[in-house]
């Protein structure tokens, strides 16, 4: 693959699917990585279908940490120049997390183990470059811990500010390093949620995201309302907020 | 599989289910659903443009294939395509026109999905020259209630394949749809329009011009009556060789409910006669975009709610070309004195019968018409159902709201070859739609 690439991390769902397809149309490649093989090269050969850019399906696992490094191998080996984005994740309820232990652990280690562990090898690659993106999905849940959604959310808070950390540091080689939060997308995560307030859709998730990454921002809210509700929820004094369900 | 309770609605709105909704994003997660409805039954649901129950299942599982969404694989030399069943119309005409190449048949909606295309064995304009989508399928692969996955086609499992076709979701959730894409010269049609002044003229256009164009399409005043009734404006089209520049089209929402009075007779009265003579002269010839010429009440989104809150029915039939004059005149005469406000009426002719067990085409005259919900409305569907009884015809399940069990057992011949395919792969009858309860499709004697 010659030109820009995109390597997405956790290919397999909508909102991955969506931004592989938004900068597919916008001209670059995509290497899609996951552990469903079989599902990314469905969606590898709807993009290079509908696209006409080229697409593959490569298997990565993000808690299998000492693939990483091989792996990182393997994306260099088959592009010219990456540009990065994170999209895996789990999040199990919280009375799941609360009943079971091994699903709390398996959340951090995905959620927030397995960013760093993808994050800090590409890191190198990345300075090496001397440009590009990386985008990682974060979510309003890490802005403020709260009764319904805190495992989860603190897993995103660690992540919100490792990558700020990581921007400080590639910004010196001229990467960008964007945290998009989500508040919430109509996604597979989400379906079985009560209704959720103003949720925007994949296709809308990626436009919107990719409009943040030409625009060179650290981070950003999609969609942008959401910066104000967290706002307003992030100042709510602890002696209040501790009373609250939500 | 995460489930979500929820209403869905057919697209006259005048049906409603509640039911437990899965929306799987990958295939595995299809099958999942499936298995995991438990004692529930289970039915695939596409984009909702059936009119009614064909695609509900009241209290028991749904499964939405919308985000299926992926095109698996095309053939530029062939046109062979392989999509998921969720792909639409709409993603076809804006990945392949491009391309040169079409959707071989098409209902006149592009936001239905190949699945439902499928399951409804769906007709378009071009009915007559190259038949209903299932003749353009060359191999589908199904998820059966048991959970397997199997590949059907004409040589493979072909009474499956025959009950798939048309089989209104019942034989499984559809995975994988390959078929083929047709090429095209270009993006556009060559249309001409014509004004024809009443049915006897309409039959004579139908079967002189429609049978020799590639396309064709009427649509009447069913308001008119006396001397003029039939009137109404014949297009036919053929592919035109030249491209034409084509900008984005804009789509209106329709925003709310219409208040239900909006549609009276008198209103519809005046946009049936405005609509007749939409343009000047006799007749027109233009060049329209694929597009717009297939697709031509997608310009108005969500339109459905100008009928209001209550929704409405749509009527269709199609009765032998033998009975064709008579029977229409007789329909045509009690949708009038239903004194049920209906704009435009679509006629046009069908040709050969499909493959599936329970494909609606074949060889005659289909009239559609769309009937508000209002009181009486229930004895008109009546009537119009015992009037196609009597000519031999045969209502459309995609569009039906209220044909009765014995109706529908005359009209589709084949019922029972059906039904043994469902005593073969379902025996616990695992998969259910309203409609399937309402027209007893699976017990019957
Ligand atoms: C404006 C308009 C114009 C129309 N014009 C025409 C026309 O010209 N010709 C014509 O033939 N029809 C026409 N129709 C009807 C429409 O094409 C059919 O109802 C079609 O089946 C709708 O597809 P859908 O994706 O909305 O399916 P749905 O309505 O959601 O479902 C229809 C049926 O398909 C089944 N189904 C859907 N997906 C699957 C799957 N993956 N596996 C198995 N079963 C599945 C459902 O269970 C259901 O039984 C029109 C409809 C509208 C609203």
């Amino acid at each position: 693959m010659t030109g820009d690439t995109w390597l997405i991390l956790g290919g397999s769902s909508s909102v991955a699917r969506a931004f592989a397809f938004e900068v597919a149309l916008q001209g670059a490649d995509v290497l899609l990585a996951g552990r469903d093989t079989e599902d990314l090269a469905r969606t590898a050969a709807d993009l290079t279908i509908r696209t006409g850019r080229e697409a593959r399906a490569l298997e990565f696992d993000a808690t299998a940490y000492d693939t990483h490094a091989q792996f990182v191998e393997t994306c260099r080996g088959m592009a010219e120049r990456l540009d990065i984005f994170l999209a895996f994740g789990i999040m199990p309820s919280q009375e799941e997390t609360d009943r079971d232990f091994g699903l709390a652990k398996a959340m951090v280690e995905t959620n927030y183990l397995g960013a760093v562990s993808i994050l800090d090898r590409l890191a190198p690659v990345m300075e090496a470059q001397g440009r590009g993106h990386v985008v990682v999905l974060g979510s309003v849940a890490g802005d403020r811990g709260r009764l319904r959604n805190y495992l989860y959310g603190s897993t995103k808070a660690a992540l919100h500010t490792y990558l700020e950390g990581l921007r400080a540091r590639l910004y010196r080689s001229g990467v960008q390093v964007l945290t998009i939060k989500p508040g919430v997308l109509d996604t597979a995560m989400t379906w079985g949620l009560p209704r959720l307030p103003f949720p925007a859709t994949p296709e809308v998730f990626a436009r919107a995201t990719l409009a943040h990454v030409k625009r060179g921002r650290e981070i950003a809210y999609v969609p942008g309302i959401w910066r104000l509700i967290m706002l307003v929820i992030r100042s709510i004094p602890e002696r209040f907020f501790k009373r609250t369900d939500i | 599989m995460i489930w979500k309770q929820l209403e869905l609605t057919g697209w006259g709105r005048s049906s409603r289910a509640a039911c437990r909704v899965a929306r799987p994003e990958r295939q595995r997660d299809a099958a999942a659903a499936v298995v995991q409805a438990d004692e529930r039954s289970v039915l695939a649901f596409g984009a909702g443009r059936s009119y009614a129950d064909t695609g509900l299942n009241t209290g028991g599982a749904a499964v939405l294939t919308e985000r299926l969404n992926r095109i698996l694989a095309f053939d530029q030399t062939t046109g062979e395509i392989v999509v998921e069943p969720g792909v639409t119309f709409r993603d076809l005409l804006e990945v392949f026109l491009p391309r040169g190449f079409l959707v071989p048949v098409s209902p006149g909606t592009a936001y239905a999905t190949i699945g439902g295309a499928v399951a409804n064995d769906v007709h378009g304009k071009n009915h007559e020259a190259v038949g209903s989508f299932g003749h353009h399928v060359r191999w589908v692969e199904l998820l059966l209630p048991s959970g397997d996955i199997v590949r059907a086609s004409p040589e493979e499992r072909p009474d499956l394949f025959a009950a798939t076709i048309g089989g209104i979701g019942l034989t499984g959730i559809l995975l994988a749809i390959s078929f083929s894409m047709t090429r095209v010269p270009s993006n556009a049609v060559a249309l001409r329009e014509q004004r024809v002044r009443n049915l006897d003229a309409f039959l004579d256009a139908l079967k002189n011009e429609g049978e020799k164009a590639h396309f064709s399409v009427g649509w009447i005043d069913a308001l008119a009556g006396g001397r003029s009734l039939g009137r109404g404006i014949l297009e036919t089209a053929e592919p035109s060789n030249e491209e034409i520049a084509e900008r984005r089209r804009k789509t209106h929402a329709v925003p709310m409910d219409c208040p239900g009075f909006l549609l009276n007779r008198w209103s519809v009265k005046a946009f049936n006669a405005l609509y007749y003579r939409r343009f000047a002269r006799r007749e027109r010839r233009r060049r329209l975009a694929y597009g717009r010429f297939l697709y031509p009440l997608d310009a108005l989104l969500d339109w459905n709610r100008l009928y209001g809150a209550r929704g409405f029915h749509q009527f269709q039939c199609v009765v032998p070309f033998e009975a064709g004059a008579l029977a229409l005149r007789q329909l045509l005469d009690a949708v009038r004195a239903g004194r049920n406000a209906s704009p435009l009426a679509v006629l046009k002719t069908l040709g050969a019968a499909g493959l599936g067990h329970l494909s609606f085409p074949m060889p005659g005259y289909t009239l559609a018409v769309d009937l508000p919900r209002k009181r009486g409305v229930e004895d008109l569907l009546a009537k119009l159902e015992a009037i196609t009884l009597d000519h031999g015809g045969r209502i459309y399940l995609a569009k039906d709201s209220s044909l009765s069990a014995e109706g529908f057992a005359r009209m589709y011949p084949k019922l029972e070859p059906f039904r043994a395919v469902l005593a073969d792969i379902d025996p616990d009858g695992r998969m259910a739609s309203d409609m399937a309860r309402r027209l007893q499709i699976r017990d019957g004697s």
